[in-house]
């Protein structure tokens, strides 16, 4: 304690505070959300004290593969990341939009009056930080404000974390997204752990940020301290599992929309979706208007919506994007190529969540790859 | 040089023509007239004339013993008209019909076929000529055919 | 402990349906219908341009887009021509005058009316694409002077399926038009033109090099259109097309109408040709 806490501050606090940081929050009418072990997976959820966080838990991760471990420490955040992203709550699977009752003449429309939950995420990974901007991009700044996004956005007190411990799956340093922490965020935490201590290294980044803290036990980081939050993020930046080339990626793409590839990857795709569903920059959803059995009341919700359904592009008569390779297509050009087009930077992150929960262990940096390996530019003039 | 020729020298499908190679198709050339309603030609008759039509409209039938008479398309002025006059046997597969009067040049089909055999180069350009108007009509009764603003049925693909 | 206030935004969702009545239900074609609207009182009136299209939500049942085909300046009244190919659009021509149904919108990028001022102006329609493009002759014909030499071509699949017949006789019966119809095909009682829409363009009068093109109906229809009309010597930015897909929310976040970067809900349905050519040779895009 001691003076007013302002921006780029950095500080120590002992494992302890940050318990005490939650209680604050709690105190200020947050919910705080943050990492849980739930089906043997880390999911996001209501957390009250330290204890409900994944405690000396670690994750390794493949294509198509996801095991908890257990650590040999009491690191709290010592994993990467879980199936769910930070979209959960900020753009949620399933919400009412609003409903209408049947009246003598017509019908009336009642927007939706939901409570303005304020909540803290507790745990944001650099790479979920640039895709709560990447969605933030979509919702809040084209040409319609979308005002669910928003108003759930709004109130959000956001603690990130500086990852000690690379994923199997990850890539963020090839997207540019991290391993360290950069962007909007309240507070950046970086843990450190030795046989003697276990304290973190804290960034504040808002006032906010600054504000939470004031009447926490801090000290100012020492030197030594910075140097060895910087070596965390250091060392885990050298343990990427997956690297993906970016470079000239949107026009690479944009040449190769007919690469056999895509009907290679077909044939191993399933359409499940699954992709889609753990990406934390997926944004589609379907707009469904129903009825009850009466037909006095009518509702209409929004839920997720995937482009590898056969719906998603269905006009009269059938759906534009019929076949599987398509399907694939329009998934992994969107994300890396036109998102460019349409938002200004890629929609990928690199958290590798869409290799590690597919079935079938298909790999993005992969098959970009293997379309780069086979470009249509070295093709023979006469095809 | 008569009215026709001029209409022939100013026609697009002649535009590779070579002056000197006029001569031998202005003795194919006469003029045709039709009242709306009459017949050009019938299908199964003998083929020969080639026709470019300078006003009015001509309709392209087949007949059935059900159907009647049924129509297939329609020739604008400015178009050009028939080329189973360059085939064997040389004879209609379709009959064509005046909508509006019609005004027309027509070249004598032997006369014609006889130019291609004496100037080969005529020959070539008068082929490839009518073959980019075969791909023309073929490509639009492609399309007819596809019946593109039917109701799709639902969830067909 | 949570906050129990209301968020403010949800009030002016993008997404919430404005009260319309049918004032009357014209029959068209075949499965074919036109609704004109007025609005539930109350409301106010949104101005559209020519190419737009609303979402029109039938309580219950579901939400499609139309597009506008009436008047832009008569915005009072909204006419929509619809189809009945789908489960909403089979429920709307069930519907009888004086139901209240949803509207929102208008959405979309219009046509390029006010950019045609001193052209020739090129409507080619296929099929119920009359319907978007009747909303340009209105326009045109408020303002005849401002424009060039207008031509309107139109194909349907027989006679029985010509949209708007009457409308279509007035225009023809001006000298200040040049308006012709083909069918795909006919019986012997057709003394018209027979044939793709496609072949009416080499002859159709209007200057190449000083001409806005127009074109709406199915997409194969107006790809090969397109390439007929850069035959004459119209440049490619000068060729306009009105695409379709999918579409749930019509204001870019539900992700359905995606053409390659794209959404046809916001950066379309009108978008000119050059921008889209290479597309429009893509299977499944």
């Amino acid at each position: 304690m001691g003076h007013l806490l302002q921006i780029d501050d950095v500080i120590i606090i002992e494992r302890e505070q940050l318990q005490q940081l939650l209680v604050v929050l709690q105190e200020q009418g947050y919910t705080v959300v943050g990492p849980t072990v739930r089906d043997q997976a880390i999911v996001y959820d209501t957390v009250t004290t330290l204890t409900d966080l994944p405690v000396g838990y670690t994750d390794e991760q493949d294509g198509g593969i996801y095991r908890l471990k257990r650590r040999t420490d009491g690191a709290l955040f010592g994993y990467a990341v879980g199936p769910q992203s930070w979209k959960h709550y900020l753009f949620p699977p399933r919400i009412r939009l609003w409903q209408a009752r049947r009246e003598q003449d017509g019908f009336q429309i009642e927007p939706e009056r939901h409570e303005m939950q304020k909540f803290a995420f507790l745990g944001v990974r650099a790479c979920e930080l640039h895709a709560i901007a990447i969605q933030d991009r979509v919702f809040l700044r084209s040409h319609y404000v979308d005002p669910h996004y928003q108003s759930r956005r709004r109130n959000l007190f956001l603690i990130a974390v500086n990852c000690g411990h690379a994923g199997g799956t990850c890539f963020c340093v090839s997207m540019q997204t991290g391993p360290k922490v950069t962007g909007d965020f309240d507070l950046a935490l970086t843990e450190i752990l030795t046989p003697e201590r276990h304290f973190f290294v804290v960034q504040i980044g808002s006032e906010e940020g600054a504000s939470m803290l004031q009447d926490i036990p801090y000290k100012p980081a020492s030197d030594e301290e910075l140097q060895q939050a910087e070596a965390v993020v250091a060392r885990t930046a050298q343990q990427m599992g997956r690297q993906m080339e970016t470079n000239e990626i949107k026009e690479t793409l944009y040449r190769n929309l007919e690469h056999p590839r895509w009907q290679e990857v077909a044939s191993r795709c399933l359409t499940c979706g699954n992709c889609t569903m753990v990406c934390p920059t997926c944004f589609c959803s379907a707009v469904e208007d129903v009825t009850d059995l009466t037909g006095m009341t009518a509702e209409r919700w929004r839920r997720w919506d995937s482009c590898f359904t056969m719906d998603f592009s269905h006009l009269t008569g059938g759906s534009v994007r019929a076949s599987a390779s398509s399907r694939y297509r329009q998934w992994m050009t969107h994300k890396l190529a036109s998102w460019i087009d349409q938002f200004g930077t890629s929609g990928c992150v690199g958290c590798g969540r869409c290799i590690t929960w597919c079935p079938v262990g298909i790999d993005i940096t992969e098959e970009m790859r293997a379309i780069r390996a086979d470009d249509a530019t070295n093709a023979p003039q006469n095809h | 040089m008569q009215a026709h020729d001029i209409i022939l020298a100013q026609h697009p499908f002649f535009a590779g023509v070579k002056p000197q190679t006029w001569s031998l198709i202005t003795p194919c050339a006469s003029f045709l007239h039709v009242d709306a309603g009459k017949y050009l030609f019938h299908e199964g008759e003998e083929a020969l004339y080639f026709y470019i039509l300078s006003e009015g409209k001509v309709l392209l039938e087949a007949f059935d013993a059900q159907l009647g008479a049924v129509p297939i398309e329609t020739i604008a002025a400015g178009d050009v008209l028939g080329w189973s006059w360059l085939f064997p046997p040389y004879r209609w597969h379709f009959s064509a019909k005046a909508l509006a009067p019609v005004q027309a040049v027509t070249l004598d089909a032997s006369c014609l076929r006889e130019a291609c055999e004496r100037d080969h180069d005529f020959g070539y350009v008068l082929v490839r000529q009518v073959a980019q108007v075969l791909m023309q009509r073929l490509q639009a009764t492609r399309l007819q055919l596809l019946d593109i603003y039917r109701t799709p049925e639902r969830g067909k693909r | 402990m949570t906050m129990t206030s209301i968020a403010p935004e949800l009030a002016q969702d993008p997404m919430l349906p404005r009260r319309y009545r049918i004032q009357r239900v014209q029959r068209e074609i075949s499965d074919t219908f036109t609704w004109i609207l007025q609005p539930v009182e109350g409301n106010t009136v949104s101005p559209f341009a020519c190419g737009q299209f609303n979402m029109l939500y039938v309580f219950g049942v579901g939400e499609i887009p139309i597009s506008l085909s009436g008047d832009p300046g008569k915005p009072e009244l909204l006419v929509h021509t619809i189809r009945a190919a789908g489960a909403v659009s089979r429920a709307m021509q069930t519907l009888k005058a004086g139901t209240v149904i949803g509207v929102r919108g208008p959405f979309g990028v219009p046509w390029p009316v006010e950019a045609a001022q001193g052209k020739d102006v090129v409507i080619v329609a296929g099929g119920i694409g009359l319907a978007p493009l009747r909303s340009v002759m209105y326009t045109l014909l408020a303002q005849r002077a401002r424009y060039g030499r207008v031509v309107l071509l139109y194909g349907a699949r027989t006679p029985q399926d010509i949209l708007y017949h009457k409308e279509l006789e007035r225009w023809r019966a001006r000298f200040d038009l040049d308006v012709a119809i083909t069918v795909d095909r006919a019986s012997g009682a057709w003394f018209g033109n027979v044939g793709v829409v496609t072949r009416l363009i080499p002859h159709a009068s209007f200057d190449p090099s000083n001409a806005i093109a127009m074109l709406c109906g199915p997409e194969i229809m107006m790809r090969f259109t397109a390439i007929e009309l850069e035959k004459r010597g119209m440049a490619a930015e000068h060729i306009f097309l009105s695409m379709e897909r999918n579409m749930h929310c019509a204001i870019g976040f539900c992700g359905h109408c995606q053409y390659s970067p794209y959404f046809v809900c916001r950066d379309g349905p009108v978008f000119s040709y050059d921008r889209i050519r290479a597309l429009l040779v893509k299977r499944e895009i």
